[in-house]
């Protein structure tokens, strides 16, 4: 209890409590009572087999979608499953989609611009250069940009936005090795533990190859199956486990699930 | 003759937009002009800014300035004497006997009622004259103002760019506040020599009750470069434009830039003719469109290719913002005699793409300016390469109706 009050006035100590939370989208369940908690300073990888509701998950934080939602999503003690996309990017809320839609009426640079106060400045400048975005600035956002384009962009914006909680949609897919590495970093960054614990941040990584991995300090996995998390636990023997069974070994496999635990 | 010509065609209505009587009047003008453009009356100033004409003419290399009948200024500024001339029609054709063969030599007299009247009741106008070889960096801006509600104005201008030269025009049709109705009828005759290369961009200011009727014709010589801009933001009862450029020379280029917002009940047509008729001529033509309230927008478009080397490119997209305006576009490809030609068009009308909002919205900003900044840099993509004294100007017109679209 001791502890619990001196979280107080930092903030929660969980970052990210999901409970119950249930999406559906013209009848048809796409998650189903999904509960979850991510603490300060953590970050959890979301693993699952194609439709199993990952993307919706991270949609559905973000208040994306024209989705139909019940339950309850916290970040750091404050329930924003009622609020709109900007006031949740406006508390803390940042989302890298996997595919993001092309907008030829808006330059990378002009959204940099409108989303940044320091447009213009040093920092800007090493922010676009460490994801090496600088000839991308007059195009329009996402128009033509191959997938390791794609990506660094949407790693710049979320450099520029310093969201508290970072949601990530598969940020290796489609990418050479050499933008994972760039890729890599900048979630590095993104994700950096700080001494400061009100500074600490969170992070929800979707992966299907574990390759992020290398740049992350994955603290816990969650595997997500026909809209239910199944079980959780260690990342690496999650996916050594996945690797051997499949997903739907995993989903019957009582051992990991008592090693996980059902904290979520 | 021409006279003649005209009167047959007095009744001749337009092929395209909604018909119009209009009084043969006589025109009645006043005869007095104004030594500084700083004499000129507070709320003249206020109404010639509105359409990018600065009173006082910094960065701009000369002047042109016309009120209902009157030719008030024309003047070229010392740097460019030799490279430029502005004058009114009337004095010009005094002054050049050789005028005559560029006078209703691109836009028929008899093409309608309108060209008609602007011949046999015109008042006024201005030819502008740049000269061979002369490099102008600084804009030439003209303003044609009407004061007089319920008048006028039925002007005639040529536009002569000799070999070799290098200028832009800013030329803005506007009423002062008071005016509520009235019409315009402006004939534009463009004559583009061999190398030259002119960019003309046209703002329109209007009323609720005004009607335009402008008829444009040019010709592009070989080597030469036409750029038209045309940005239309107020309302206007209505509107109907069908300029045509003629690539006469081998690798003469022309594009066609328009923006246009259409509101209240503005009943708007507008097209844009390239003819490619030399070797490796290029034609590009890209128009933006808003429709609110019960405004009505045609945006039409033609291509005619008549080389076997001709290419060009057609670009119509339009957004509506109320139930109760109309958008059509109306995309013409036409190639006579030239199976190598290669035209392309892109016509699109649909809404502010929701993913897109989305996706903003995720970066912090509001639906609202997500919204607007999507409006806005539709519009501006479809003025690329604007004379850059008229981007801020206008980056700032639009972002305010970009707010007040949707």
């Amino acid at each position: 209890m001791i502890c619990r009050d001196a979280n107080l006035l930092i903030g929660d100590v969980v970052m990210l409590k999901i409970h119950n939370l249930t999406v559906s989208t013209g009848g048809k369940e796409i998650l189903k009572d999904i509960s979850l908690e991510i603490p300060r300073g953590e970050t959890h990888i979301l693993l699952g087999p194609n439709g199993s509701g990952k993307t919706t998950l991270l949609k559905a934080i973000m208040g994306m979608g024209s989705f139909q939602t019940s339950g309850s999503i916290m970040l750091d003690g404050e329930e924003i499953s009622g609020l709109g996309i900007d006031e949740r990017a406006r508390r803390g809320v940042g989302l890298a989609l996997q595919r993001s839609p092309a907008i030829p009426e808006l330059t990378l640079g002009g959204l940099l611009k409108i989303m940044g106060q320091e447009y213009g400045s040093g920092a800007m400048a090493e922010k676009i250069d460490s994801l090496n975005c600088r000839y991308l600035l007059n195009r329009g956002v996402n128009v033509n940009f191959s997938g390791g384009e794609m990506k660094r962009s949407e790693m710049l914006q979320l450099l520029v936005q310093e969201p508290k909680l970072v949601l990530v949609d598969e940020p290796e897919s489609g990418v050479d090795l050499e933008n994972i590495v760039v890729i890599g970093e900048a979630l590095r960054r993104l994700l950096k533990p700080s001494r400061e614990k009100e500074k600490e941040r969170a992070g929800l990584v979707i992966t299907h190859t574990g390759h992020i991995l290398d740049y992350l300090n994955a603290d816990k996995g969650h595997v997500l199956l026909h809209g239910k998390i199944v079980c959780s636990g260690n990342p690496r023997d999650l996916f050594e486990e996945i690797g051997r069974h499949g997903f739907e070994g995993c989903a019957n496999c009582p051992e990991l699930q008592l090693k996980g635990g059902q904290s979520c | 003759m021409l006279a003649e010509k005209a009167r047959r065609a007095l009744e001749k209505k337009a092929a395209y937009g909604p018909d119009l009587q209009i009084p043969l009047v006589e025109p009645h003008g006043e005869d007095f002009a104004v030594e500084s453009l700083d004499n000129l009356d507070k709320r003249l100033k206020e109404a010639s800014l509105l359409s990018g004409f600065k009173t006082d003419e910094s960065d701009r290399s000369g002047s042109f300035f016309q009120k209902d009948d009157t030719v008030l200024y024309q003047k070229v500024q010392e740097a460019y004497r030799g490279q430029v001339e502005i004058m009114s029609i009337e004095a010009a054709l005094a002054q050049y006997p050789w005028l005559k063969e560029y006078y209703w030599r691109n836009v028929p007299v008899d093409m309608d009622k309108y060209t008609a009247l602007v011949e046999l009741s015109g008042n006024g106008g201005y030819f502008i004259r740049i000269l061979p070889g002369a490099r102008v960096e600084q804009p030439i801006q003209s303003c044609l103002l009407l004061d007089e509600s319920g008048g006028s104005q039925r002007v005639h201008n040529i536009i002569v760019a000799e070999e070799g030269s290098h200028a832009q025009i800013i030329t803005g049709c506007t009423i002062t506040p008071e005016v509520k109705e009235g019409y315009h009828l402006g004939v534009s005759e463009f004559y583009v020599k061999k190398g030259a290369h002119l960019t003309f961009t046209m703002i329109h200011n209007w009323a609720e009750n005004f009607h335009v009727r402008p008829r444009t014709g040019i010709v592009v010589e070989e080597d030469g470069t036409f750029i038209n801009n045309y940005i239309l933001l107020k309302p206007v009862r209505s509107i109907q434009s069908y300029p045509r450029a003629e690539l006469r020379g081998d690798r003469a280029r022309a594009r066609f830039n328009t923006i246009v917002y259409g509101q209240r009940d503005s009943e708007i047509d507008l097209g844009s003719w390239i003819e490619l008729n030399g070797r490796e001529t290029r034609g590009e033509s890209l128009s933006r469109a808003l429709g609110t309230d019960r405004a009505r927008v045609m945006m039409r478009g033609r291509l005619t290719a008549r080389s076997n080397d001709a290419r060009g490119h057609l670009e119509c997209r339009g957004m509506l913002f109320s139930r109760e305006s109309q958008m059509n576009a109306v995309p013409e490809l036409w190639v006579d005699g030239a199976p190598q030609a290669d035209l392309t068009h892109e016509a699109a009308v649909g809404p502010v793409s929701e993913e897109a909002v989305e996706y903003l919205m995720s970066r912090g900003l509001s639906r609202d300016d997500a919204v607007s900044a999507i409006i806005q840099g539709f519009l501006q993509t479809g003025i690329q390469g604007l004379p850059e004294v008229l981007e801020n100007m206008l980056t700032g017109a639009l972002a305010a109706m970009s707010r007040e679209a949707h």
